[in-house]
């Protein structure tokens, strides 16, 4: 299966890019050569296996056992309180914006 | 000491800890090599600014603090926020940014006393394999050359750290590793380098390509070196990053003096395939002569998927890249467009202008593989093998301690040689992208001299959390050998 230039202008589009015409051909090559490689992916067969969205999940309990020795269930990824622990920096965060006033960040007008 | 910049961590640490030099002394020194630029290293440097910390760690070296990295130069890949120096991750998009904080990595080697030379280059948001990609300064970006042979990359991303290590311009550098990246420069350019497992090191203030492959590591000339900063590096950080392990700081040079006598070393089959290049090939054998000689087992063991890392790795590293680079929109900071429609259209101008070739590439592959009727057959199977590949590893480990192979099929190349042809840099980086998929520590040390005098790089990967496992086999190696000790014709 290969994409197409309308498949490009599509992606472009969602990406927020936009590419001329060699570049746009450019690229359609150069995807489809590398999807040429990614179809070996297809003939494995996973089915039953779970994907894996993270390294953490995958750490055995064994490697756990004299680092963390609480962590019976093995690591799993965190959340913290839902406590302001951050102080407020606006002028230091604002400093390397293209474009601010009144310390509100500056955008084109977007509604009439 | 007509020669301080060729001395490495521990050995600067005990002249600053005898008094024998200052840490302003030592800045001073350094910084008078960075002159010219060598190599296209660094992109941001400042006097002043080092010489500042160098002078608070002489105040501390006056007031009797030990610790073991106080004074010590340090220079930083330029993917880490620092509030004394610009930062770019090598990108047009962030050219003249100033981070209101610090990386916590940063932040730790700069606690522990370390004084930072300046801004490493790096292929921009670290996608690249030979430093080719940096598109910073936009006046005039030039790609690092590698000190071995100056018409040679220095492989990447983390060129710039790998060529100011091997260039003797800084005892250490930081680096990144997504699919490599710290491991395939270094053995390039024939230094040390440590990935940890995956989450030991914060990435707070590290520039995102791939959040669940990104991992921060040292760079230096001996396993010694990376020990005592990898110790500095490492911990938990656990209000500001939420893949930190919450596992306790380590002294990861603990071992390092532990006789190899029974070690364990897998050998994997399918990374000694026909497209190994026969010069690192007999680097690696030697090298593992050595081992054996030392005490070590040789175990042949299987990764059968190993040639599946590559589509996978290039798969799910520009799918969450195209997530991660989403904030690059001209409106809270970074390039913005100077001309535009609306809104739509000031998105469009200031990414098309602000990225270059290859983040565009991967961040069109990241939203093509995530897009509506291609997410389950690219992205979710990726992820599935992704899981494979790491059960292969658990596998391995349960009849090897730590494995060993090459790093890359070849030694460096030419400037030049793969920079039309992307492919060709992923398809070289086979060896490195299983261990990064399976988030499980890997290194590169320096085991000899291949085609046209040009570093080879051994690969020893680590079951998890086994950091300090590898730094041993990596010292006890570089005791027995001076492959570490070489040095480019021009760092002397």
């Amino acid at each position: 299966m290969s994409l197409t230039s309308d498949d490009i202008q599509r992606l472009a589009q969602l990406s927020r890019l936009h590419f001329d015409d060699p570049a746009r051909a450019r690229l359609l090559e150069g995807l489809n050569n590398f999807f040429a490689i990614v179809e070996q992916m297809r003939e494995v067969d996973t089915s039953g296996v779970v994907p894996m969205a993270h390294p953490i999940d995958a750490m055995p309990l064994e490697a756990w056992a004299q680092h963390a020795p609480s962590a019976t269930d093995g690591m799993a990824l965190r959340l913290r309180d839902d406590v302001v622990s951050e102080p407020n920096q606006r002028e230091a965060n604002q400093r390397s914006a293209p474009a601010v006033e009144r310390g509100l960040f500056l955008v084109p007008k977007v509604i009439e | 000491m007509g020669d301080l910049h060729t001395l490495g961590v521990a050995q600067l640490s005990a002249l600053l800890q005898n008094k024998d030099i200052s840490a302003v002394e030592l800045a001073t020194r350094m910084l008078a090599r960075l002159g010219g630029n060598p190599h296209n290293a660094f992109l941001s440097v400042d006097s002043e600014v080092t010489l500042a910390q160098a002078k608070e760690a002489d105040a501390r070296l006056a007031a009797g603090d030990t610790s073991p990295l106080l004074g010590v130069p340090i220079a930083h890949k330029d993917i880490f926020v620092t509030t004394d120096f610009p930062t770019t991750a090598g990108s047009r998009m962030l050219e003249g940014y100033r981070s209101p904080f610090n990386a916590t990595v940063v932040q730790r080697l700069g606690d522990a006393g370390m004084v930072s030379l300046g801004k490493l280059s790096c292929d921009e948001f670290a996608m690249g394999s030979a430093n080719e990609n940096v598109a910073v300064p936009a006046a005039k970006p030039l790609p690092v050359t590698n000190p071995w042979d100056e018409s040679r990359i220095p492989g990447g991303s983390s060129g710039g750290s790998a060529a100011a290590v091997a260039g003797h311009l800084t005892p250490a550098a930081t680096g990144t590793d997504t699919g490599g990246s710290i491991r395939q420069p270094a053995a390039f350019c024939g230094i040390t380098g440590i990935k940890p497992t995956y989450g030991r090191a914060s990435r707070y203030g590290m520039v995102a390509f791939a959040s669940s492959l990104d991992q921060a590591g040292p760079m230096a000339r001996s396993a010694e070196d990376c020990a005592l900063l990898l110790s500095a590096m490492c911990g938990p950080d656990l209000d500001r990053d939420s893949t930190s392990l919450d596992v306790k700081e380590e002294d990861f040079s603990r071992d390092l003096n532990q006789p190899l006598a029974g070690l364990r070393v897998g050998v994997p089959n399918e990374f000694f395939s026909d497209g190994l290049a026969a010069d690192v090939r007999a680097a690696i054998d030697a090298a593992l002569k050595t081992l054996q000689d030392q005490g070590a087992t040789l175990v042949s063991i299987a990764l059968p998927r190993t040639a599946l890392s590559i589509p996978v790795y290039y798969i799910i590293a520009p799918a969450e890249a195209s997530s991660n680079l989403s904030r690059f929109d001209g409106v809270k900071f970074g390039h913005r467009a100077k001309e535009f429609t609306d809104l739509a259209d000031m998105y469009e101008k200031t990414r098309t202008e602000g990225f270059g070739e290859e983040v565009k590439r991967r961040i069109m592959i990241g939203s093509y593989v995530l897009s509506h009727g291609y997410y389950d057959a690219y992205y979710l199977q990726a992820q599935k093998i992704r899981r494979m590949i790491a059960d292969d590893f658990q596998r391995a480990f349960a009849s090897c301690d730590v494995i060993a192979g090459p790093v890359a099929p070849t030694v460096a190349w030419k400037l030049g040689d793969k920079s039309d042809d992307p492919l060709a840099s992923y398809l070289a980086d086979i060896f490195t992208l299983p261990a990064s998929l399976a988030g499980l520590p890997g290194m590169s040390i320096p085991v000899g001299l291949g085609e046209g005098g040009m570093p080879v790089g051994m690969q020893l990967i680590g079951n998890y959390l086994q950091e300090a496992r590898l730094l041993n086999v990596a010292h006890q190696f570089q005791m027995a050998t001076d492959h570490h000790l070489k040095a480019p014709g021009g760092a002397a």
